[in-house]
């Protein structure tokens, strides 16, 4: 029976673990599905467990000595100084043991999802394992060994020869996915994010537009610090659609980093989880309208674990499943009971977030971002005339 | 850096008896702004821009008119003696020399003035966003410090310590006087426990500044 939509994970994913005190903590994941579960809002019959990888999977982004590196590296057996030549067992991406078999986990789940969609058997497709963007082809870099979300959309180019259009809302740059298909036609890459004047990982310029074949297909909406949900969503909403609508891809492939929050400590944007109600109903939205509903959506980047990362990626879910009837009841009971003695913070009771006041030159953040949009899409307004 | 590590070793030339219609189809074709003159054996006797050839150029109210003007020998428009460098010499020497004499261009001479490349402004500022390590994955963090010796030690230290590759690294003044910033891009995504460790230091980071509120 075709499904509408499937729930990739199962504990496994949570292997994918540097140590204690690392910002990237794939409990996340778990603390989602509990979430969902306990909101009777994820039965059984639509979660499936993610495939590994293979070696020629990965091979299809990574260098092979590269992998051979990683697989050393998580059983002990690699230099340090040729670790470091690989970006791996730095403060960013430390070695930990069996991290090449975590990590082929997190591009089989990515994959599970890819095929689930494009064999038919479901409508959409949500891994929240995935989403680690910043991988590159020879070199680990903030928080990603492999990058799943390239190795998938290059995987689905090959096996079904498909257009992608690759969306991402990570508040970092999704500088590897970018760089993989920077010269490709049959890929446009979509990122907004915070300006790398500051932030990791500085790339994501809106003069980022693509090489080659490939130019105007790389679009870069970097907005400034302390911007709101109004302004990041009138930038990602109206980019999306008019990208959509001009490139017509098969398959829309969405990247849900849920750092942009002001709660999140790692970056400067100030959105509230309104954006996150948003972002995946407009995925959705226009998957149906545009691309017979494909739609393959991951996780990403999200750092304030316990307010923020459950709720923000449960409303992919929610969105994908058409259950946002759900927002109006309180977060399950059972759920903050289970949770609560764990984090230094208080967790959130309601979907929403309580109001707060605004920033202050609100109005001049928004007016730069609507010029950044604006120079983002000049070339594509000018062709559709 | 060295001159012959950035210049472009093949650039596009002319002689000086091709005229002035020819010199301003290579530019047109090549997309440049630039030819230097040579005769056969590669000796540089001139230059020519796009500006001289415009000067040269009929007004577009009177096109039909006078086009026999294209048709002078570049000899005609050339400019000599020509502001050269050489290959040995450095980046920044060269740089000084676009500012002092208003060119954008620097013919790469050696000895009786065999042109072995060309510098153009524009090779030299790609250059330049090389060095500010713009092009590679990374944080940026910039320290306000005092100007005197030993800062850039201490806050290097800090660096070290926390096992983070520093990619590149600016100074410049601060418009406090007697004040400098230093420009840190570090590969890490999370800056959070350096940025503390510096400002225990005593030191001021500057960051995004939650706007409205002075700091």
């Amino acid at each position: 029976m075709r499904q509408d939509a499937i729930f990739v994970y199962s504990e496994k994913q949570l292997n994918y673990k540097f140590n204690d005190d690392h910002p990237f903590n794939h409990l996340r994941l778990h603390l989602t599905y509990d979430l969902l579960r306990m909101a009777g809002a994820l039965p059984l019959s639509s979660v499936s467990p993610p495939r590994v990888a293979t070696d020629e999977e990965i091979g299809l982004i990574h260098d092979r000595n590269y992998i051979n590196a990683v697989k050393a590296a998580g059983e002990n057996k690699l230099d340090e100084a040729i670790a470091h030549s690989y970006g791996i067992g730095t403060e960013d991406t430390p070695t930990f043991p069996h991290m090449h078999e975590a990590a082929a986990s997190l591009v089989g789940g990515t994959l599970t999802a890819v095929d689930m969609v494009m064999e038919g058997k479901s409508e959409h497709a949500l891994n929240l394992g995935g989403g680690l963007h910043h991988g590159f082809r020879g070199k680990a870099s903030g928080f990603c060994v492999y990058n799943d979300s390239s190795i998938a959309i290059e995987y689905m180019r090959r096996k079904y020869g498909v257009r992608v259009l690759y969306v991402d809302t990570d508040a970092h740059h999704g500088d590897g996915v970018q760089w993989s298909f920077y010269d490709e036609p049959s890929v446009c890459t979509f990122s907004i994010h915070e300006t790398g004047r500051y932030l990791f990982p500085g790339t994501g310029s809106v003069h980022e537009k693509g090489a080659g074949k490939g130019y105007g297909l790389s679009i870069n909406i970097p907005v400034d610090a302390f911007t709101e949900d109004d302004s990041f969503l009138e930038c990602y909403e109206t980019a999306f659609k008019e990208l959509v609508e001009f490139y017509k891809p098969d398959v829309i492939f969405t990247q849900n980093g849920a750092d942009a929050h002001y709660y999140d400590p790692l970056t400067h944007l100030a959105v509230s989880i309104q954006t996150y109600m948003k972002i995946p109903q407009i995925a959705h939205e226009l998957a149906h309208k545009y691309c017979n509903g494909k739609w393959i959506a991951v996780g990403g980047g999200g750092y304030d674990m316990w307010r923020v990362v459950p709720r923000a990626w449960g409303l992919v879910w929610l969105a994908m499943t058409n259950q946002t009837h759900i927002l109006k009841k309180p977060i399950p009971k059972a759920w903050i009971e289970k949770w609560e003695d764990v984090p230094d913070t208080d967790l959130p009771v309601d979907w929403t977030d309580p109001a707060v006041p605004p920033v202050p030159r609100r109005a001049e953040i928004q007016e730069k971002n609507l010029r950044t949009l604006e120079k983002a899409l000049y070339h594509i307004r000018l062709e559709q005339g | 850096m060295l001159v012959e590590d950035i210049m472009i070793k093949q650039p596009v030339t002319i002689t000086e008896e091709q005229t002035i219609q020819e010199a301003l189809e290579l530019l047109h074709q090549n997309k440049i702004r630039h030819l230097p003159v040579i005769k056969e054996d590669k000796t540089l006797i001139g230059i020519v821009s796009d500006r001289d050839i415009r000067d040269a150029s009929p007004s577009i109210f009177y096109l039909d008119d006078n086009n026999e003007s294209l048709l002078h020998p570049v000899s005609r428009i050339m400019k000599y003696p020509v502001i050269t460098t050489h290959p040995l010499d450095f980046i920044e020497e060269a740089a000084v020399l676009y500012g002092e004499n208003d060119i954008s261009a620097l013919p790469v001479v050696t000895e009786d003035d065999q042109l072995r490349g060309l510098l153009t402004e524009t090779d030299v500022l790609h250059t330049l966003v090389k060095l500010t390590g713009a092009h590679e994955p990374s944080s940026h963090i910039e320290v306000k410090v005092p100007n005197k010796p030993g800062q850039l030690a201490d806050i290097s230290t800090i660096f070290k310590e926390h096992h983070v590759n520093v990619t590149s690294l600016l100074v410049y003044p601060h418009s406090d006087q007697g004040w400098n910033i230093l420009t840190f891009r570090v590969r890490t995504m999370d800056p959070r426990s350096i940025i503390k460790h510096i400002q225990s230091k005593g030191y001021e980071v500057q960051g995004p500044r939650f706007p409205g509120l002075q700091q």
